[in-house]
């Protein structure tokens, strides 16, 4: 069964702050920041190029330092560099938030990584709305769905700093393209890599599928819906194997932290073979002209404990 | 200098003309396609560590069409050049040919990207150059951008960083027939100079000068060619 969510401690933080604190569950972005060094160390094709995001968090020995390129704010360079990058054969690991890295770019991913047939490890921040206060500008729900215009690419969602850690150092040795979608909340802990969803808990009346930092709060709210409930921190491609051999009655949730609904098709494809329903539970398309916290936006667009807990509830009924 | 090409016939620069011409099914041709034709020589003729031999040389130069319209010349040249099969010349831009009106880098092994929308093959350029250099290769990225192309904003963002990055292993060829629609007042040397570019401009269709503009020292420094051709309307 679910753990209770942890609540977390309120801290007097700025909302900008990389703040690890052993009151919640250890920062994305900073363990990705922690993280490069090593990686750059390990891996002598492994160059991280920057638009300035997250330059000033990450320390790199000499031995190391040139090949951490910060390139300014330059987001079409970001990624047409990545892609010459990889075709001398080096493994670009790109990043800055997640509008500037896919959205603003979005042409230099399909021509300059994609066109070229070749690939670069993508690491986003800032998620849909981690920086509430920033407003639209920096938010990233499209990320996801636009990815899947496109062709080749594996989505990581990871729904804890470990999950991300892991994906990110499994994605690095290839030559694919690969984004890593690093969010500002996370689960109490890791609830598995995959390579398919895992098996949360089981149920007979439907089946509930959390994607990422959105599990714990998808527990609590079904905790006594008798439904079974899978956790994904990938989800491209989609790996429907495990819906499909724990399914019970055919109705399905999603739950994702991007755009409503993006996964709905490769649900539907997956049970074409039977007649079934399907809700997409995410963050709406429409603007909400707000800022304030993370927490109210989850709350605007269904995603807190008692918005997915209303919306499973009156589908499954 | 060039290796030898590998095919039975060693071609010259005056074969160009019979070899678009197998694309074009007569003499006419794309002033696109014309514009960059002795820059493209002279590169793959005298400049370039290219060839044959070489095609998956790491350490090999690299040339990347930015400006992906009007590739015939590009075709002609490494066709000449023993990098394409002279006859795939002949099946230009039909379904089942490698070659179309924008060159694919996957489907034509001496194509290094694939281009046709503007304002990308620099910023690939500035990438390729900067993993050369990671790697202590030698090799030169040398990228081919048209005036007008030059409108889009993308290329100032490459422009820029490559100067401060002084990336000497990159060149970037400017082939002016002065078809921005707006112009660039000034010319386009400057703007590359002001980045910190080494700039020169220089007689389009003059082999010797090109060659002499493409091999001028520029140590600390990425290096601009403008290489001016007559205007479209003067066809």
């Amino acid at each position: 069964m679910a753990a209770p969510v942890p609540v977390p401690t309120p801290v007097p933080v700025p909302s900008f702050a990389l703040l690890t604190g052993p009151q919640r569950p250890a920062d994305q972005r900073e363990r990705f920041y922690h993280l490069l060094p090593e990686l750059l160390a390990a891996d002598p094709r492994a160059v991280a190029l920057l638009a300035d995001i997250g330059a000033g968090h990450v320390d790199l020995p000499p031995s190391v330092a040139d090949r951490m390129v910060n390139l300014g704010i330059r987001e079409q360079l970001l990624v047409s560099a990545a892609g010459g990058l990889a075709l001398t054969g080096m493994r670009p690991i790109v990043h800055t938030f997640a509008p500037f890295l896919v959205e603003r770019p979005y042409e230099q991913l399909k021509l300059d990584l994609g066109h070229q047939g070749v690939g670069a490890l993508l690491v986003s921040a800032g998620a849909s709305y981690d920086m509430a206060g920033a407003g639209e500008t920096h938010f990233g729900s499209r990320d996801v769905p636009l990815l899947d215009t496109l062709d080749g690419w594996t989505v990581h969602v990871p729904g804890h700093a470990d999950e991300a850690e892991t994906l990110i150092r499994a994605a690095l040795p290839g030559d694919d393209r690969v984004y890593v979608r690093l969010s500002g909340t996370s689960n109490a802990r890791p609830l598995g890599t995959g390579p398919g969803p895992s098996v949360l808990r089981r149920g007979s009346r439907g089946t509930v599928v959390a994607v990422g930092p959105l599990a714990d709060r998808t527990l609590a709210a079904v905790a006594d819906l008798d439904v079974t409930v899978l956790y994904a921190a990938t989800v491209r491609p989609f790996d429907a194997g495990p819906l499909v051999a724990t399914l019970s009655e055919p109705d399905v949730v999603l739950v994702e932290p991007y755009l409503a609904g993006t996964s709905v098709g490769q649900v539907s494809g997956a049970l074409a073979g039977i007649r079934h329903r399907v809700l997409g539970l995410g963050v709406g398309p429409a603007e909400l002209r707000r800022y304030g916290t993370p927490a109210e936006h989850d709350a605007a667009h269904g995603l807190d404990v008692a918005g997915i807990r209303r919306s499973v509830t009156a589908f499954l009924s | 200098m060039s290796p030898p090409p590998t095919t039975p016939t060693a071609f010259r620069y005056d074969d160009l003309p019979g070899l678009l011409a197998r694309m074009t099914g007569d003499e006419k041709h794309d002033p696109a396609a014309l514009s960059t034709l002795d820059v493209l020589w002279v590169l793959y003729d005298r400049v370039l560590r290219v060839g044959p031999g070489l095609a998956d040389d790491p350490g090999r130069d690299r040339f990347l069409l930015s400006k992906g319209h009007g590739p015939m010349a590009l075709y002609a040249v490494l066709a000449a050049q023993g990098l394409l099969d002279p006859d795939e010349l002949s099946g230009f831009a039909r379904f089942g040919s490698p070659l179309g009106h924008h060159p694919d880098r996957t489907l034509v092994p001496g194509v290094e990207i694939s281009s046709g929308s503007l304002g990308h093959g620099l910023g690939l350029a500035v990438g390729t150059a900067l993993g050369l250099r990671l790697a202590g290769r030698a090799a030169r990225t040398v990228v081919l951008v048209g005036d007008a192309e030059l409108d889009e904003g993308s290329n100032a963002e490459a422009v820029q960083y490559a100067g401060r990055a002084g990336l000497d292993g990159l060149t970037t060829v400017v082939v002016d027939n002065s078809s921005a629609t707006h112009g660039w007042p000034g010319g386009i040397a400057a703007r590359f100079a002001v980045e910190g570019w080494a700039a020169v401009d220089v007689d389009g269709r003059d082999h010797d000068a090109l060659h002499r503009a493409l091999t001028v020292p520029h140590a600390g420094r990425p290096l601009a060619v403008v290489a001016h051709v007559e205007p479209e309307e003067a066809r």
